[in-house]
């Protein structure tokens, strides 16, 4: 290195530039990171779709549409009742996980935030291309997976495909929260378990995943409305095989996902900010 | 204790650092207390201090990560309160933890790094060549992070630092926990950034580092600064040019020193061996010698700024 090639950053680097891309430029460093897991993201993507539809679509499916002549639950057959709703869990799991753990990689075990605010970015475009990442995984994980859905004859018609970017919306709008909640997680110390064991599992559970809302007493209804992956399932079954929705309804779905997502990526912001200016 | 004036440092040259009664506080723990210097373009500037002087919070307020409570603070002629990123941008910055992607191969950790200013894969393929044979870690290009040893680390951090050519390069603690070749690498190549002009802000709490490295420095203790200026001005003003390092055993210090205390300009007695500031030191030890008192063991060595840092706060630097 020699001193005559020493252009300086003030003539080499472009703050401007930064305060535009900065998102992207944070987002490429966890793509990149990501693509070192990428045959384990491409066997979970393209495995868990296969166990599922086989074990449940299949399987339970062919038990419970010999017992309704091919007329389950919102009368249509079982495969074409849950796949919205798998496709739902695959884009809020897929998501998530791209905002979890490497937000306390980022923080906690590698620090490699750190690096990125010391080299300009704000915690903003840190947490927002943390963010853009996870959106570019769940484009992977939900159009593989409902590809897959296609060929096991899940759809009926080509008006599922907004399923893609409806799911990948409601994804996103989890993500934030998830995000956020990660944010302020000083070290794992097993709350991701805990989140995993009774937060994730009983939205799975209980938002009309394997079986209609409706079905369940009132009591334990609330645990579905309040869920994301309830309101990321409805819309998926209107637009999958015409499931009756009121406009108000729709409105609610999409309304309650987008208030998820804006409050958490507010949080997120913030606290990213907070917690790199410590 | 007034605060001390900024010492001036070289004239008629940019400052890049301007701090003014700088001061940062956490609850009611006041971790810098008001302390004034700045830095010129082109000097290597020294934090020295023992750890928990206040260093690594000055550092981090001048790299504008962390906001202060008070004072002011110019760093490339802007505030960084209102222009943290822009500054931040044409720094360079060597944690005293190193914070590389230890799942990025060595060469992709500088790529990497390089985006993050915006800076082009065409520029970034020569860059990395560079700052690869600058960091003599060529053979290591395609390594994990993981298998590098901690000096390649550090020295891998430092070249991260300079893939933007930064106006000022900021190294906080750049070699602890390094081992003594480590160490005296790692200065080679400081050295040689230092020689290109490159201006250095360094904290350390090795006396020979910033003896090694530093134009000038300040001497830190408890958040305030001690004294300021070169190191061998330190020592000229607060220590004798010699040092007689004698050990009679820890019981027998204390007597001994009575009977030798009119040896030298100062003497102090630590637990465990006597110093004697001297202007010549080979011959405050043939005076001791003369007087019947044989040391154990006993050194003559030139003064050096734990012996500023003694005199000026009663405690060694590892204390």
């Amino acid at each position: 290195m020699s001193a005559g090639h020493w252009r300086g950053a003030t003539a080499l680097v472009d703050t401007k530039r930064i305060a535009k891309f900065g998102a992207l430029y944070a987002a490429e460093y966890r793509i990149r990171n990501m693509l070192k897991w990428w045959q384990a993201i491409v066997a979970f993507g393209i495995g868990n779709p296969l166990l599922y539809l086989t074990s449940i679509g299949i399987g339970v499916g062919s038990l419970i549409d010999k017992n309704t002549n091919g007329a389950g639950p919102d009368g249509v057959k079982y495969l074409a009742f849950i796949a919205p709703a798998l496709l739902a869990t695959a884009a809020l799991q897929g998501t998530m996980e791209e905002v979890t753990f490497p937000v306390v990689h980022g923080f906690d075990w590698r620090k490699v935030f750190f690096a990125m605010h010391a080299a300009g970015l704000t915690g903003k475009q840190v947490a927002q291309g943390v963010m853009i990442s996870a959106i570019t995984r769940s484009v992977f994980t939900v159009s593989v997976y409902w590809a897959i859905l296609w060929a096991f004859d899940a759809f009926d018609s080509l008006s599922a495909l907004w399923l893609i970017p409806i799911e990948i919306f409601f994804g996103a709008c989890f993500a934030c929260v998830m995000m956020a909640v990660s944010a302020y997680m000083k070290e794992d110390d097993g709350w991701f378990a805990i989140i995993g064991r009774f937060v994730i599992a009983p939205m799975f559970l209980f938002s009309g995943t394997f079986y209609a809302l409706s079905t369940l007493p009132l009591t334990i209804r609330w645990v579905g409305w309040i869920s994301p992956l309830w309101h990321a399932t409805e819309i998926g079954r209107y637009f999958s095989y015409d499931h009756p929705i009121s406009v108000t309804m729709l409105l609610v779905h999409f309304g309650y996902m987008t208030l998820l997502g804006i409050a958490g990526l507010l949080v997120a912001n913030r606290k990213f900010a907070l917690r790199l200016a410590a | 204790m007034p605060r001390l004036a900024v010492v001036p440092n070289p004239e008629n040259q940019t400052q890049m650092i301007v701090a003014q009664n700088l001061t940062k506080v956490y609850g009611d723990f006041t971790a810098v207390a008001g302390i004034d210097f700045s830095v010129a373009k082109g000097e290597s500037f020294g934090l020295l201090g023992p750890n928990g002087a206040g260093k690594s919070t000055t550092m981090r307020m001048i790299t504008a990560t962390l906001q202060r409570s008070g004072g002011d603070l110019t760093i490339l002629d802007k505030d960084p309160d209102k222009f943290g990123p822009e500054i931040r941008a044409h720094l360079g910055v060597v944690p005293q933890a190193d914070n590389l992607d230890t799942e990025l191969k060595v060469h992709e950790n500088l790529y990497i790094y390089g985006r993050y200013f915006g800076l082009s894969r065409k520029y970034l393929t020569k860059k990395i060549d560079e700052l690869l044979a600058f960091a003599q870690l060529e053979d290591k290009r395609n390594s994990k992070v993981d298998q590098l040893s901690g000096g390649m680390k550090r020295r891998l951090t430092i070249a991260r630092a300079l893939v933007n050519e930064p106006e000022v390069l900021l190294l906080d603690e750049p070699t602890t926990g390094l081992d003594p070749q480590a160490r005296h690498v790692l200065w080679d190549r400081l050295f040689r950034l230092k020689e290109q002009g490159v201006t250095l802000v360094i904290t350390t709490h090795y006396m020979d580092e910033a003896e090694q490295l530093c134009d000038r420095l300040i001497v830190m203790d408890q958040g305030k600064i001690m004294a300021q200026g070169s190191p061998a001005s330190l020592i000229a003003e607060y220590s004798s040019p010699e040092v007689v390092e004698v050990r009679f055993g820890s019981d027998r210090n204390v007597a001994v020193a009575e009977k030798i205390s009119h040896i030298g300009d100062r003497m102090d007695v630590l637990p465990d061996r006597i110093l004697i500031y001297a202007q010549d030191g080979e011959a405050a030890l043939a005076e001791i010698i003369a007087l019947g008192q044989h040391p154990v063991t006993s050194l003559v060595r030139r003064s050096s700024l734990e012996d500023v840092f003694l005199r000026l706060t009663g405690r060694t630097l590892v204390d």
